[in-house]
């Protein structure tokens, strides 16, 4: 029978505020433990909440730029549960009044476009950190993360397919960027995805059983723990198994899921208002003056460099994926006429020196001004566009300028065509039997004759010129 | 209008709560769960029909915000110091794994 995959994700993100979301504290990463708690996140008797202004703010410019409409009356509530992550046995979150509903991101999943909705971006705070010392019959706390704004993004059942939901992931992550209001670091855990997967015959309305996907920590392991979780899913109702509604970790080292075996009985969190918070109100006119102030979205700006700069479209949205990418693009080509060159050579080179390094373009450290003379020297035939893609290598592992590279290296290309024709004399009498054999017919023998002008000139010669004197001396 | 509130039901509230409860307590708690459940159900004898409703006390206060500045936090050495057990800057709680 032919299935079909139906995904959901929840994505949460730890909010980039100076201090937590009730509280004073810091959020500064990798700190000491506990160093950063004090009588609100750590929930002591008598201590009151009061709500970060900021992250109140991000909340919004997030949920206005996910196209989401923003509550009329928001407020929070009290989410009960016992676990030594929340010093309070209540998480403080949104229930029924979440800040902002009924949004959508629109994905492009190869050449198709899709629209995923959004089914609502709320405020909450984080947990606290639990560790595990091996061999030891006890865990350890840290509440350094307790209390931080975090946003819980949830999308409607719209993606089906584990490539749609990496191509969300990436969308959502794209716009968040621009937005600057979280790091969207995976490894630091300020941005982390659930997922909830089922399938069901191809057809059928009804939604199968489904099964939440946790522990994924990367958008590729997302993916992964998607596309297994389906096939498994597909091959136990083949078997006449009974799939149950559970919760699953994704174990990234053996590429399965495994199920939490947790309790069957359903979670009963008995949300209430939280009394210690008053409800929150946000006028039409700053929604209209917050949704006027967001940035030029990745959207708007792809089409836009198509018009201005005149690039493909994938070139474009390629180019606006990350927001210091594109704004590296746009600093280049404010200095340098040819975009599609810039274009090239940022979707090539550099960006494959990004990815082996992880890095993004700024930590890469070569600056849009040196990249630009880089391309100028090519222009003037200082040199060679091989020659180039060295320079640049070298410039970016030693943080230099290629300027700096090409002068150090005595790099510079020779492009004076009366010393080439010098160095051409020298080989073509040394190398007299060679140019015998070019003479009778042998054409391929000038592939040697140019080898031994470019070792002469330890390759820096420019080539055209060789080519076209030494093709010249040889018709003589 | 009296409630009841059978046994099972106390135990669920009991475990969420992470109470433990003997059968005497069970027989105790669900006799005055639902006195109090019936005495809170007066309430549904007032007529509301022209309240706006509300989920706080004080319905006019709406928005209040601190603003995103730092305050120094009390330190891991005074937010350990009432906590059972501690090792390191730890809090120290019975194993909890997940799945485990």
């Amino acid at each position: 029978m032919n299935y079909e995959t139906v995904i959901g994700l929840e994505v949460h993100l730890q909010l980039s505020t100076n201090t937590k979301a009730f509280c004073g504290c810091s959020t500064k990463f990798g700190q000491p433990p506990n160093s950063q708690t004090c009588p609100v996140c750590l929930g002591f008797p008598g201590s009151l909440p009061v709500l970060n202004e900021e992250a109140f703010n991000y909340a919004i410019k997030v949920a206005l730029a996910l196209n989401c409409k923003i509550q009329d009356l928001i407020k929070f509530d009290r989410k009960n549960y016992y676990y030594p992550d929340l010093p309070k046995n209540f998480q403080i979150s949104q229930y029924d009044m979440p800040l902002s509903y009924d949004g959508f991101v629109d994905i492009s999943s190869g050449a198709k476009r899709k629209r995923i909705r959004i089914k609502r971006v709320h405020l909450e705070e984080d947990a606290g950190k639990l560790m595990h010392p091996a061999g030891e019959n006890y865990s350890l706390v840290d509440y350094n993360r307790g209390g931080m704004p975090l946003l819980e993004i949830v999308t409607e059942p719209d993606l089906s397919s584990p490539e749609e939901a990496y191509d969300y992931l990436t969308k959502l992550k794209s716009i968040l960027g621009y937005l600057k209001v979280s790091d969207c670091d995976m490894e630091k855990g300020s941005l982390r995805c659930d997922a909830n997967i089922s399938v069901r015959p191809r057809g059928e309305t009804k939604l199968g059983t489904k099964v939440e996907l946790k522990n994924m920590n990367s958008f590729k392991g997302v993916k992964l723990g998607l596309e297994y979780e389906s096939k498994r899913q597909v091959a136990a109702i083949g078997d006449n198994e009974k799939l149950v509604q559970e919760t699953r970790l994704w174990d990234v080292e053996k590429n399965i899921t495994v199920s939490m075996r947790s309790k069957e009985e359903a979670q009963d969190y008995r949300y209430f208002p939280e009394p210690d918070l008053v409800p929150f109100v946000v006028d039409k006119i700053t929604i209209e003056k917050v949704r006027k102030d967001l940035p030029e979205l990745p959207e708007a700006k792809t089409d836009r460099f198509v018009k201005e700069f005149g690039l493909s479209e994938y070139d474009a949205n390629v180019l606006t994926s990350d927001v210091d990418f594109a704004g590296y693009f746009e600093t280049c080509a404010r200095s340098y006429k040819n975009a599609k060159t810039i274009a090239n050579w940022l979707m090539g080179d550099i960006m494959a020196q990004m990815n082996t390094r992880n890095a993004g373009i700024k930590e890469l450290g070569l600056t849009a001004d040196g990249l630009v003379a880089l391309l100028k020297m090519i222009d003037s035939q200082a040199i060679s566009g091989k020659m180039a893609k060295e320079v640049l290598l070298e410039a970016i592992e030693t943080k230099k300028d290629p300027a700096i590279v090409v002068k150090e290296k005595g790099l510079s290309q020779i492009s004076d065509s009366s010393k080439i024709e010098e160095v051409v004399s020298v080989v073509i009498s040394r190398e007299a039997k060679t140019v015998a054999d070019y003479k009778n017919g042998k054409k391929a023998a000038i592939t040697f004759l140019i080898g031994q002008i470019m070792k002469e000139t330890r390759g820096k010669a420019n080539p055209g010129l060789v080519n076209e004197i030494l093709k010249k001396k040889l018709g003589e | 209008m009296s409630k009841t509130i059978d046994k099972t039901t106390v135990k669920h509230v009991a475990h969420l709560s992470r109470l433990e409860l003997n059968d005497k307590e069970l027989e105790t708690y669900s006799g005055q769960l639902a006195a109090i459940l019936s005495y809170i159900d007066k309430l549904n004898e007032i007529d509301t029909k022209d309240v706006a409703p509300t989920s706080h006390a004080i319905a006019s206060l709406k928005n209040v915000f601190r603003k995103d500045v730092l305050k120094p936090s009390i330190g891991a050495k005074e937010s350990l110091k009432n906590a059972p057990a501690t090792e390191g800057d730890f809090f120290k709680v019975p194993q909890i794994i997940e799945g485990k």
